[in-house]
């Protein structure tokens, strides 16, 4: 048991074990499409194609992207004060929420920038508001948040279909949906950065949410790395009792820290609702706030590792959409395989090759 | 007499939709007692559906589907084991990405063998546990009150439905009769003391998530072949969640566990029987209320106002040799 406390150097920790396992989640990905009968390589050759091969493929990825990098800081932020997040999916839905209110109230009047800011305060607000109650049992009433958060998924799944189906429907129509918001609502396409490129971005709803992700991403490696308040959060997280011993007010960190993670899982709504459908829909999240736990942690909860790993999961996401279109046998759920087995040995099963490279790494030393 | 008619019913869906939870929240028993949390509960209990389901319908039994969902499951508890024990990977993620793992390759396997869309051919006779007429329930359907309860709420369930009633006693006298269960709950509190007494903590907790595959096979399995005909996707449908908040709500103990699954089995079944039936005085009740009742008495439990919900103290954590 010597091994778990040998240093490595960076380049193994950060570089060459998160490629092994991204391999073997690859490889194992590779083997259940071997067993449908249909070729592996063909299907990584469609995925690449799919997602990098025209403006449109580009820009589908760069879109699922977006909502990745959302929730991935969610759950990274999160993290680094040692809390558990599983709830950006609720907390993502409801921050939906806010955002629609605030175009439906705003879209007749005003044009898109001046509903964006106010639309990202709604979306955060009312994701932090979802993520409030979990906060405050955890820091006050010692509630496991990895189980309040998972039921405060459903109750909030719940509750967004009652007021969908109840209260925002429009009269007369079937679709448990709001209306359809006016310019003034929506969020610009970037089809801009595609010509620039000289590439054209098609039907593909890569939006400015992108640009506010990459925003909210420089935040919040600010927070973590450069602010007292972050540093007590990874303080917290690192160690509670050293954090107790230093004077940092345990519940007020937590509830601060999940605060912050349920507004960045709220401001992922800015995308699907405002960027794309333009209406707020039932289950637009669609996941987005699970595969935020896998970004998170094979990005290692660092904000540029985020960016990188959403950008793999937005090319997983419309690379299998195409996958599934040119190969029939392989349905879309392909990705929520590749999805787990990432999960798996990337978070799960991270330490799971760092015996063999302690091993490896003495031996190449001593020679 | 219309109104002791409706009880009935709603009281027998009661029973059909609890117990998958009652399996679901056993299993999440056991392998908390002994300190490994377990968000897989979801994931294995659709992956041993899908299993029994395929079994079933290639071999055209009922038992062997239930083998095959047993089999699925308890793997499944070894990829959980494997990370979270040997690996001390995060036990959390460990569920997560089984969770996921799950939902996908049931529905990638089912569309490429059965070409059906994720669902697998439907099933029927033997393939099937089917429900079972008790002696006598046909004679005594006609006695008032005692009657329609013998008849419609005790007899006419499957084999499944009893071994249900009667797993909950076996967890019981396991987990606090036996040498077996007094180390499982140890090692879920004091991994420590149970490795300085000589016993192996992952050989031990190993074997409680044996346990926990074996009965999330059983709930699995009543789901595709017993409950329905067949294996539809996404059938567990969050029941997995429902058994972890039911074992939350029951504080970790075997007969309350039952309790809590039959309420949160009755909420369900009340939900569905309520839709667009207004209450004289209050209106229609959304059937959203019903559907998350369950999670918001948890949370309410959980923050301590109905009494205390005390986990097992050394769960979630990985247990560490001294060096």
């Amino acid at each position: 048991m010597s091994t778990a406390s040998t240093p490595l150097p960076r380049w193994i920790n950060y570089g060459l074990i998160p490629i092994l396992n991204l391999l073997t989640a690859f490889l194992i990905s590779g083997f259940v499409v071997w067993l449908i009968g249909e070729s592996p390589l063909g299907a990584l050759q469609l995925l690449i194609e799919g997602a990098l091969g025209s403006g449109e493929g580009i820009g589908f990825t760069l879109y699922y992207a977006t909502s990745f990098i959302f929730t991935g800081l969610s759950v990274a932020v999160a993290i680094h004060a040692g809390l558990f997040n599983i709830g950006s999916e609720g907390q993502a839905y409801l921050g939906g929420l806010g955002c629609a209110l605030v175009a439906l109230a705003l879209d007749k009047f005003v044009p898109w920038y001046v509903t964006m800011p106010v639309a990202i305060i709604g979306a955060g607000l009312f994701g932090a508001a979802w993520a409030f109650i979990p906060a405050w049992l955890q820091a006050k009433r010692g509630s496991h948040i990895v189980i309040t958060t998972i039921m405060f998924n459903y109750i909030g799944a719940a509750l967004m279909v009652y007021l969908l189906v109840h209260v925002l429907i429009v009269p007369g129509k079937m679709a448990p949906e709001t209306r359809t918001f006016l310019e003034g609502g929506q969020l610009p396409k970037l089809g801009w950065i595609m010509d620039m490129f000289g590439a054209k971005l098609g039907a593909a709803p890569f939006n400015v949410s992108f640009i506010i992700a990459l925003v909210a991403a420089y935040f919040v490696w600010l927070l973590i790395w450069r602010t007292k308040l972050g540093f007590e959060m990874r303080t917290l997280g690192v160690s509670p009792s050293a954090a107790a011993y230093a004077g940092i007010p345990y519940a007020r960190i937590v509830i601060i820290a999940m605060l912050l993670s349920g507004a960045l899982a709220g401001m992922m709504a800015l995308n699907p609702v405002m960027g794309s459908s333009a209406r707020l829909q039932v289950e637009f999240v669609g996941g987005a706030g699970f595969v935020g736990i896998a970004v998170s942690l094979m990005g290692r909860n660092h904000p540029v590792g985020i960016v990188l790993s959403a950008i793999l999961f937005g090319i997983l996401y419309q690379g299998g959409d195409w996958i599934s279109f040119e190969m029939p046998n392989i349905t879309r759920e392909m990705i929520l395989v590749i999805q787990g087995l990432v999960i798996l040995f990337a978070g799960a099963l991270e330490y799971m090759y760092r015996p063999a490279m302690v091993r490896l790494y003495q031996q190449f030393k001593r020679a | 007499m219309e109104y002791y008619d409706i009880f009935i019913s709603v009281l027998s869906s009661t029973i059909r939709l609890s117990i998958p939870l009652i399996f679901t929240a056993l299993a999440g028993l056991f392998s908390e007692r002994a300190g490994v949390f377990d968000i897989g509960l979801e994931g294995k209990m659709l992956g041993s559906a899908f299993a029994a389901a395929c079994v079933a319908y290639l071999t055209d039994s009922a038992w062997a589907g239930l083998c095959a969902g047993i089999v699925c499951s308890v793997a499944l508890s070894f990829v959980h084991g494997f990370a979270s024990i040997t690996n001390r990977g995060n036990q959390i993620i460990s569920g997560v990405a089984i969770n996921f793992f799950v939902a996908g390759i049931t529905i990638v396997l089912g569309q490429a063998w059965f070409g059906q869309g994720g669902r697998t051919p439907q099933l029927a006779g033997d393939a099937r546990f089917t429900p079972i007429t008790l002696p006598g329930a046909d004679a005594v359907r006609e006695v008032p009150i005692l009657g329609p309860l013998y008849a419609n709420v005790i007899s006419g369930n499957n084999i499944l439905t009893y071994l249900a009633f009667l797993a909950v006693p076996l967890s019981w006298w396991i987990l606090y009769r036996t040498r077996f269960g007094l180390r499982l709950r140890a090692v879920g509190e004091n991994p420590g003391a149970v490795d300085t007494a000589g016993i192996s903590v992952s050989w031990l907790r190993y074997r409680a998530v044996i346990c926990a595959g074996i009965l999330c096979g059983f709930s699995g399995t009543y789901l595709a072949i017993a409950q329905s005909a067949a294996f539809i996707k996404d059938m567990s449908a969050g029941k997995g969640y429902i058994a972890l908040a039911a074992l939350v709500f029951a504080k970790w103990k075997p007969v309350p566990v039952m309790f809590a699954c039959l309420l949160f089995g009755f909420l369900d079944a009340l939900g569905n029987f309520m839709q667009g039936k207004p209450i004289p005085g209050i209106g229609e009740v959304p059937v959203q209320i019903f559907q998350a009742l369950p999670y918001i008495l948890t949370c309410v439990l959980l923050a301590g106002f109905i009494g205390k919900a005390i986990p097992p103290k050394a769960g979630g954590a990985p247990y560490v040799k001294e060096r």
